[in-house]
């Protein structure tokens, strides 16, 4: 018996999101009397294996072949399942990002295991297996039983509290297991976003909507971004418009994200905007309309006009980061 | 003599029924059903406007068919007759309730298996259980290749094989993938469209089919549904004092 966590790799280096994960299924081993295992696939120091203890993990399996560095679902999926049965995982962890979303359905399928998908929670053993997650894009919680004796549970990015401590894991090699051969699709090329914070797992993140008037006047809004070291968003119409790429899109279509700090400038709040962002901690609106929707969401409002608001909210982030540091 | 085969490609569209993005989310009275009353329903976004309208994309550049599948009550139809509108040729309904992905997962597979498709699409998730396994669960049951968050999607008939681009965490991967795949899609994919009346009125004569499920296991149960708690009202901060904002987010809300 254990808990087995998946931990997502990109380029030799885990992130937030594999660091939660792993945190969350120590916890949960904790609760269940049995021990963490992590899985990490690709090619990845020792040291940062080992540094996963940190985050809880008694022991870190590391499939290290060089064809796991490209990413691909039913590979990574296969090599779960076996890793799986190796620890004999009650219970298997995912963090629910791009990856997790795309492998987690694959492993749940095949071991006829109930999978809770963007969990938020620990489980409430209570009662059975019932975990808390996010449903309606945001606007509300499910409580979902999971009835299978194996559970697939995916995490969330932002949503639970790491804590470390200065553990170790052992590491032990889980090579040799799947074959180049197993992957089902034929990676031709891979453009990595370097440099940058995806935007579930950005603690601030900056958003600009369509009171910005136009992609010329981006600049202030990273400039702020850049300031307090957040990551920058926009609202639909703004990636609709081809102000700004797809993948910066937060609302209920785009992505969700749960930051400990939102700051919307000229977004007027539509529900369907609201719906992707009210899982942040604190929501700061910008908008020179004191009508707008997005204020009712707020925790802090100003009413003023964005282009002299933001560059002075610049400024005076950057006189406090002199000063603090 | 030669023999020129047309190589016709056939396109299944998994379509689920999602209320309007704008609708009010209630529950029932001990919070353990969505209330549907006096809420309007739609065609889950990223089913119709990226996974529908690229495969009505692909039939209209290479021939071939587009077919929907949907596990649903009668409640389903107007949507299913929505999505015929566009140009869908026909329709599957599995005549059931939804109680969980798999069991969802496992209907579509079984009658997917039925039709020797070339490609299923899904949206990338839907916009009120947000499960986005679909996609996967049907391809692992099929033992078929799976493509998640694709952003472009492009068929070789010739090849039998797709050309495709998806996110991956930190990026974005170009590959090829063998043809049966299941393919979930995601923003720029496609644009959305509008039904025309021609459309609509040629939706009424298209085949909507309705069978009964097969027999499969619920791996898990909703127990109850809660609303956020309200924010706690706004606090007013001066346009001309940016200072006091940044007080206030590293004294008060401690996120700087």
């Amino acid at each position: 018996m254990s808990v087995l966590i998946f931990a997502d790799q990109h380029e030799g280096i885990f992130r937030k999101s594999a660091f939660e994960a792993v945190h969350y299924g120590a916890k949960l081993a904790e609760a269940l009397g049995t021990d963490a295992i992590a899985l990490a696939a690709g090619t990845i120091e020792d040291a940062k294996l080992q540094a996963l203890g940190q985050f809880g993990a008694k022991k870190v399996l590391h499939a290290s072949e060089e064809f796991l560095d490209h990413f691909d679902a039913s590979l990574y999926g296969k090599l779960v399942v076996l890793a799986g049965e190796a620890v004999a995982a009650d219970v298997i962890v995912f963090s629910h990002n791009f990856n997790g979303k795309a492998i987690a359905p694959l492993v749940s399928a095949s071991l006829k295991a109930g999978w809770a998908a963007g969990a938020i929670a620990l489980p409430d053993l209570g009662d059975g297996f019932v975990i808390r997650r996010g449903v309606f894009s945001g606007k509300a919680f499910c409580d979902v039983k999971i009835l299978t004796d194996k559970k697939i549970i995916s995490l969330n990015p932002n949503s639970f509290a790491v804590e470390t401590t200065d553990r170790m894991a052992e590491v032990v090699s889980f090579a040799g297991k799947v074959a180049a051969g197993d992957a089902r699709v034929n990676v031709v090329s891979t453009e990595k976003l370097s440099g940058t914070v995806p935007l579930p797992e950005a603690d601030i993140i900056v958003s600009g909507g369509r009171g910005l008037k136009g992609p010329e006047n981006w600049g202030m809004i990273e400039e702020l971004a850049e300031a307090l070291g957040a990551a920058t968003a926009c609202s639909r119409p703004v990636a609709d418009s081809g102000w700004r790429p797809h993948h910066e899109h937060v609302g209920q279509t785009g992505i969700a994200v749960r930051p400990n700090l939102y700051i919307a400038v000229g977004i007027s709040g539509a529900i369907q905007h609201l719906a992707g962002v009210n899982g942040s901690k604190y929501i700061v609106v910008i908008n020179k309309d004191p009508e707008a929707p997005f204020f009712k969401a707020a925790d802090y409002g100003v009413v003023g006009d964005a282009f002299e608001v933001v560059p002075r909210l610049s400024k005076a982030v950057r006189a406090f980061k002199e000063n603090t540091h | 003599m030669y023999i020129l085969q047309r190589i016709v490609m056939k396109i299944l569209v998994c379509i689920s029924k999602t209320p309007d993005t704008t609708a009010k989310i209630t529950f029932n009275a001990n919070n353990t059903k969505f209330n549907e009353e006096g809420v309007a329903f739609i065609i889950n976004p990223s089913d119709e406007w990226y996974a529908l309208v690229r495969a009505l994309e692909l039939k209209e550049s290479l021939g071939g068919s587009v077919e929907l599948i949907s596990v649903g009550r009668e409640d389903y139809d107007p949507v299913i007759r929505k999505a015929l509108a566009l140009g869908a040729d026909g329709a599957l309904r599995i005549n059931s309730d939804t109680p969980d992905s798999y069991f969802v997962a496992a209907q579509i597979a079984h009658f997917a298996s039925q039709g020797n498709y070339d490609l299923i699409l899904t949206g990338k998730e839907t916009i009120d259980y947000n499960g986005s396994g679909l996609g996967g669960m049907v391809a692992a049951m099929l033992d078929v290749p799976y493509v998640s968050l694709a952003t472009k999607l492009d068929l070789s008939p010739a090849e039998n094989q797709a050309s495709f681009r998806r996110e991956i965490e930190g990026g974005e991967e170009v590959g090829k993938v063998a043809l049966p795949a299941v393919v979930s899609c995601m923003k720029g994919m496609a644009e959305q469209r509008i039904p025309n009346m021609r459309g609509i009125m040629a939706a009424r004569t298209r085949p909507l089919r309705v069978e009964e499920p097969v027999e499969a296991p619920v791996l898990t149960e909703a127990v109850r549904f809660e609303l956020p708690p309200p924010r706690e009202g706004m606090t007013k901060v001066d346009p001309e004092n940016m200072e006091e904002l940044v007080r206030l987010l590293h004294e008060e809300a401690k996120v700087i």
